[in-house]
C-alpha cells in the first residue's frame, strides 16, 4: 500500500487501554491509507474505536491507561510513532490538526475569539503583532464569519453553535495543515447549519488542497463529502472502499446491516432492518470475528478465527470469511 | 434474517450482571482503606463494649498509685499499661470509656445536623422561589457565625453537659450540610426523571423523598464522615475548656486539660488522650476522603 | 388492551381528533434587577400555534434549535403553563374539565425523553420505575402491579427479571425501552417522544423505531414525535408540522411535505438534509445569517429576513396558516 500518493499510511495500529476490568483493545490492528487531497470517512458506532484511532495518529491517547502498543503511522513516509514529543508538538496543530465534536468544549470561555484564533498562529509562525491580527481576520473571513473585526473581540458564549464550529475551523486552518481530522464535526449542529459547515469544509479543502479524515456515525455525511469510506467495528476495520462502491455493493454483513437500518428520506419502508443484540464489550470480545454473535450469515469458522483483510475488488477491502 | 427481536441482548446483560456483582464486591473489599477502618473499628468496640474490656474502673481513684508512668518506663507496672492520672485513675480505662463519649457525641451531632441540613436543602433546592431565598439567607447567617466562640458562649449559658453540647453543635452545624446539599439537589432536579415523575403526578413530597434524596445520599455520607472529625475536635475543645462533658466523665478533652499542668513531669496524662483524638479524627478524615473518591460521579452508587 | 382516552360516548374511529392545540402561546418573561425585578421583554418561545393530533397516528414536529418544539411538548405535558391558548383533549377544553376528567388527561398523556441516562432514577429498581405512574394514580394490588410490569417488560422486549435490576446495568437502548415501558404503564392515548433515538447508536435506533411502530399498531397510541433528523421524522410520522421561531409555518402529510414543500423554509430545510446515497445530488439552499433571537423576532413573517422569496408584504403582515391542498397548510404570503 506504500505509495507516493499517500500522505498518510496507517499500518496495523494497535491502541490498548489497561483498565481494572481487563485490557480494552480500542484499536486492534487498523490499517488504512489517505491520499493527498482526499477525504476519508471513518464510520462506526460508539465504542468502535474511530475517535481513538484519530487520537492515536497524533499521539494524544489518554495516559496512563491508554497506550499505543503497535503499528506504524507513516506521515509523508516518516513514522510518527517513533518521533519525540518535541517533534510531535511541531506537527500537531501545524501539519495535522483536529476539529472536535462539541464546539463549546474546544473553545476557552475566558478568552476572546481573536485571542484563540491567534494562538496557533503565534505558536507555529513567526509573525509580527499586526501581521498576526491580519491573519486572524483573514482566517475568520475564510470561514465566512461576518464583520471579523467586531467578532474578534467577542467571547465564545456570544456566538451560536454553528459559528463556534467555524471558529474551531479557523483555528485549525490558520497554519495551513496538510491533514485535517474532523471528529463528528456536525453532530451538535442543526440541519441547515450542518449544511453550511459541510459546504465550507468542502470549499476549504478544494482551495487548500487539504486531505481530510472525517469521523462520523452518519452515512449522510459520508455520502455528501467523503471520497473513500472505512467502516469500523469493535476496534477493527471491517470494510473500506470508494464511497459509491460501498453504498452500491457493500460486502461485510455489518456494513450491509448498518446501511439498511438507517431510515432514508427517498425510500419509504414499513419496518427498518435492525441488527440483533448490541455492540460487544471491548474487554470481553468474543473469539473469532467480533461481529459473529450478531451476524445473520455466521459460519463455523467465524467463531474460531478473525478473518484477514482481503482486497475483494479493486480498492475494495473487507474482513469477512464469506468472501475469500 | 430480518428481525427486531432483542431478547438475546438482555440475556447477556442479566447473566453478566450476576457475575459482575460478585466481582465488584471482591474488588471493593481489596480497595477498602484498612488502616483507618481498623482504627475506627477498635475505637468503636471500645465505645460499645468498654465496660467489658476495660482493665479497671475508669472512675475509681487510688491515690496510692497516682501518677504512675506507662509500663515500659521505670516506676510503671503492667497493672496500669498507660499509667495513671493525678487521682490514680487508670488512663487506659478512661480512654476506652472516653471513646464511648466522643463517638456518641460525634454521631449524635452528625445525625442531628445532617438531618436538619438535608431537610432544609431539599425544601430550599426543590421548592425554590421565596422558600429558597429565605432559607438560604438563614443558612448564610449561621455559616458566618464563628463556630467555636458561639459554642463557648452557649455552653457557658446552658451549662456543661453531654446533651447540651450535642444540641449546641447540632444547631451550629447544619448550615454546612444545607449549603452543599442544596447544590446537589439543584443538580438532581434538572434530570429528566424528575420531569417524568411530575408527569406521573408525583407529589412534591414524593419527589423530594423518593427521587431527590436517594441521589444526594452519597454527598451526605461523605460530608458526615468528614464532619465527625470536626465534631470530635470541637467536643474535645469544649471539654478542655471545662464547658463540655463535665467531670468525672473521662472525655478526652477533659483528660488533656487535667494533664496540662503535669505536661513536663507526668506527660502521659495528657498525651494518651491527645493521641486518641488524633487517631480518631485522622481516621475519619481518611475514610471520608476515600469515600469521596469511591463515590465519584462516574459510579454514583454506594 | 383497549385504547384508552376515548372521551366521546359511543366509541371512536381512527381519525378522531385526540388532541387539539389552539393558538398555544408561551412567553418567558425576561427581567432585570436583583431585588425589584423589572420586566424588559419576553422570549416568545411558542407564539400562537394550532395543530391537531389524530387518534392512533404519529404527528411529527420538526424545526431547528429555538423553534419552540420542545416548549410545545412541555405545554402539552403540563410541565409549563401556557401564556394563552387552549388545549382540547377529546374535543373538550382541559381548563374546563372536572377533576376526574383532568386527571384522566394527565394519565393519558405520557412522555419519553431524549437522554436515556437522565430519564431513569439511578437509585430505583427498574420495576419500581415502570410501575410508578400506576402506583401513584391507581389503586391496584401488589400482584396486579407486578403482573402489569411483567407484561410491559415483555412488550418492550426485555426479560421479566429485569424489574429487580438497576438502570446502570442496562445499555442506552435498553434504558430507552424501560422509559417506553414506563410511559405505557397508564395505558396512555398519547405519548410525547422528544428525540427518542438521537442519543442512541445507529444500529439500536432501528430497533427502537420498530418497537414504537409495533406499539402503535397494537395499542393504537398516538405519538407526538419531536426530532431534528428529517429521515427519522418522515419514517415515523403520518403528518408533520414545521416550526420556525415559535410559529408553525407548514403542516402536511409526510409524503406530501417531502415531495411538495410549499414554505420556503421547509424547502431550505429539506434541501439541507444529508443524502442517503452519494449519487443523490441536492441543490442545497444555503440560508443567509442565523436564526434571530426569540426575544426580538422580526416583524411580520418571522422568516422574511432570511427568505429567498420574500416580498414587501412579508415584513408587514404575519401570514396565517392557510389550506392550499387536502390536509396541506402553509403560513406564507406567497399563497394568499
Amino acid at each position: 500500500m506504500i505509495s507516493k500518493d499517500n500522505i498518510l499510511e496507517v499500518q496495523d495500529l494497535k491502541t490498548y487501554f489497561y483498565t481494572s476490568r481487563g485490557v480494552v483493545k480500542a484499536v486492534d490492528g487498523v490499517s488504512f491509507a489517505l491520499k493527498r487531497g482526499e477525504t476519508l470517512g471513518l464510520v462506526g458506532e460508539s465504542g468502535c474505536g474511530k475517535s481513538i484511532t484519530c487520537f492515536s495518529l497524533i499521539r494524544l491517547v489518554p495516559r496512563p491507561a491508554g497506550r499505543i502498543v503497535g503499528g506504524r503511522v507513516l506521515f509523508e513516509g516518516e513514522d510518527l510513532l517513533t518521533k519525540s514529543e518535541k517533534e510531535m508538538t511541531r506537527i500537531r496543530g501545524r501539519r495535522i490538526t483536529m476539529i472536535l465534536q462539541d464546539p463549546m468544549m474546544s473553545l476557552n470561555p475566558l478568552f476572546t475569539i481573536g485571542e484563540q484564533v491567534a494562538e496557533p498562529i503565534r505558536i507555529h509562525q513567526k509573525l509580527g503583532k499586526l501581521e498576526v491580527w491580519e491573519k486572524v481576520k483573514e482566517m475568520l473571513r475564510l470561514v465566512h464569519i461576518p464583520s471579523p473585526e467586531v467578532r474578534m473581540r467577542e467571547y465564545p458564549h456570544q456566538m451560536s453553535g454553528g459559528m463556534r464550529q467555524r471558529i474551531s475551523g479557523a483555528m485549525t486552518l490558520s497554519c495551513q495543515p496538510d491533514i485535517l481530522i474532523a471528529d463528528e464535526p456536525t453532530t451538535a449542529l442543526d440541519v441547515t447549519i450542518q449544511a453550511q459547515f459541510i459546504s465550507l469544509l468542502k470549499e476549504i479543502q478544494q482551495q487548500a488542497k487539504l486531505s481530510m479524515i472525517v469521523v462520523t456515525h452518519d452515512f449522510g455525511i459520508v455520502a455528501r463529502i467523503c471520497d473513500r469510506v472505512a467502516v469500523m467495528y469493535a476496534g477493527k476495520l471491517v470494510e473500506s472502499a470508494v464511497t459509491r462502491e460501498l453504498f452500491n455493493n457493500p460486502i461485510h454483513p455489518y456494513t450491509i446491516a448498518l446501511l439498511n437500518s438507517v431510515p432514508k428520506m427517498e425510500v419509504k419502508v414499513d419496518r427498518l432492518y435492525s441488527i440483533e443484540g448490541q455492540p460487544p464489550e471491548l474487554h470481553a470480545l468474543p473469539p473469532g470475528c467480533s461481529f459473529s454473535p450478531r451476524c445473520p450469515d455466521v459460519k463455523e469458522v467465524c467463531l474460531k478465527d478473525y478473518p484477514p483483510q482481503k482486497e475483494i475488488k479493486l480498492g475494495h477491502y473487507a474482513s469477512c470469511w464469506l468472501h475469500g | 434474517m430480518i428481525s427486531s427481536h432483542p431478547a438475546r441482548e438482555t440475556e447477556k446483560t442479566v447473566q453478566v450482571s450476576g457475575r459482575f456483582h460478585w466481582i465488584k464486591i471482591k474488588g471493593a473489599i481489596w480497595r477498602i482503606p484498612w488502616a483507618p477502618v481498623t482504627i475506627l473499628l477498635i475505637f468503636l468496640i471500645c465505645g460499645i463494649f468498654g465496660n467489658f474490656i476495660s482493665p479497671h474502673d475508669p472512675m475509681k481513684t487510688n491515690l496510692a498509685e497516682a501518677k504512675t508512668p506507662p509500663f515500659w518506663v521505670k516506676g510503671g507496672s503492667t497493672e496500669h499499661l498507660l499509667g495513671t492520672d493525678v487521682f490514680g485513675r487508670d488512663i487506659l480505662s478512661r480512654i476506652i470509656k472516653g471513646a464511648a463519649i466522643s463517638l456518641q457525641v460525634g454521631f449524635a451531632v452528625v445525625v442531628f445536623a445532617g438531618a436538619l441540613g438535608t431537610m432544609i436543602a431539599l425544601l430550599s433546592g426543590y421548592l425554590g422561589g421565596w422558600v429558597d431565598v429565605v432559607l438560604m439567607r438563614i443558612t448564610d447567617m449561621f455559616l458566618s457565625m464563628p463556630y467555636l466562640m458561639v459554642a463557648i458562649a452557649l455552653a457557658a449559658v446552658l451549662g456543661p453537659s453531654k446533651n447540651n453540647i450535642i444540641l449546641i453543635m447540632g444547631v451550629l452545624g447544619w448550615a454546612g450540610y444545607a449549603r452543599v446539599l442544596r447544590g446537589e439537589v439543584l443538580r438532581v432536579k434538572g434530570a429528566d426523571f424528575i420531569k417524568l415523575a411530575i408527569v406521573a403526578r408525583a407529589s412534591k413530597a414524593r419527589i423530594m423523598l423518593r427521587h431527590i434524596f436517594p441521589n444526594i445520599i452519597n454527598t451526605l455520607v461523605v460530608l458526615a464522615t468528614l464532619q465527625l472529625g470536626v465534631v470530635i475536635i470541637m467536643e474535645s475543645s469544649l471539654s478542655f475548656l471545662g464547658l463540655g462533658v463535665p467531670p468525672p466523665d473521662p472525655a478526652w478533652g477533659s483528660m488533656v486539660a487535667d494533664g496540662r499542668v503535669l505536661l513536663f513531669t507526668s506527660w502521659w496524662v495528657s498525651t494518651w488522650p491527645g493521641i486518641a483524638i488524633l487517631l480518631v479524627v485522622m481516621s475519619f478524615n481518611l475514610l471520608g476522603d476515600w469515600l469521596r473518591l469511591r463515590l465519584d460521579p462516574k459510579f454514583r452508587q454506594l | 388492551m383497549q385504547a384508552a382516552g376515548c372521551m366521546v360516548k359511543g366509541g371512536c374511529t381512527v381519525s378522531e381528533n385526540l388532541l387539539e392545540a389552539r393558538n398555544l402561546t408561551k412567553y418567558f418573561p425576561v427581567t432585570k434587577g436583583l431585588i425589584f425585578l423589572k420586566r424588559i421583554g419576553a422570549i416568545r418561545a411558542v407564539d400562537g400555534i394550532s395543530f391537531t393530533i389524530h387518534r392512533g397516528e404519529t404527528f411529527g414536529l420538526v424545526g431547528e434549535s429555538g423553534c419552540g418544539k420542545t416548549t410545545t411538548s412541555r405545554l402539552i405535558l403540563l410541565l409549563e403553563e401556557p401564556t394563552s391558548g387552549t388545549i382540547l383533549f377529546g374535543e373538550k377544553d382541559i381548563s374546563q374539565m372536572s377533576r376526574s376528567e383532568f386527571n384522566h388527561y394527565r394519565a393519558s398523556v405520557q412522555a419519553v425523553f431524549q437522554d436515556p441516562y437522565s430519564s431513569l432514577n439511578p437509585r430505583m429498581k427498574v420495576g419500581s420505575i415502570i410501575a410508578e405512574p400506576i402506583v401513584i394514580n391507581d389503586n391496584l394490588r401488589l400482584k396486579e402491579i407486578r403482573d402489569r410490569v411483567a407484561s410491559l417488560l415483555g412488550v418492550v422486549g426485555l426479560r421479566k427479571d429485569a424489574n429487580e435490576l438497576y438502570p446502570h446495568e442496562f445499555s442506552g437502548g435498553q434504558r430507552q425501552r424501560i422509559a417506553i415501558a414506563r410511559a405505557l404503564a397508564p395505558a396512555p392515548s398519547l405519548i410525547i417522544l422528544d428525540e427518542p433515538v438521537s442519543a442512541l447508536d445507529v444500529s439500536i435506533r432501528a430497533q427502537i423505531m420498530n418497537l414504537l411502530r409495533d406499539i402503535q399498531m397494537k395499542m393504537h397510541t398516538s405519538f407526538l414525535l419531536i426530532a431534528h433528523d428529517l429521515a427519522v421524522v418522515k419514517h415515523m410520522s403520518k403528518r408533520i408540522g414545521v416550526m420556525y421561531l415559535g410559529k408553525l409555518v407548514e403542516v402536511a402529510e409526510s409524503e406530501e411535505l417531502y415531495s411538495h414543500p410549499a414554505h420556503p423554509y421547509t424547502q431550505a430545510l429539506l434541501s439541507a438534509a444529508l443524502p442517503s446515497h452519494p449519487d443523490i445530488a441536492r441543490d442545497v439552499i444555503i440560508l443567509p445569517g442565523e436564526v434571530p433571537s426569540p426575544l426580538n423576532p422580526p416583524a411580520g413573517c418571522r422568516f422574511h429576513p432570511r427568505c429567498f422569496r420574500s416580498a414587501a408584504i412579508c415584513s408587514q403582515q404575519v401570514p396565517p396558516l392557510k389550506e392550499i391542498g387536502p390536509g396541506h397548510l402553509v403560513a406564507c404570503s406567497l399563497y394568499s
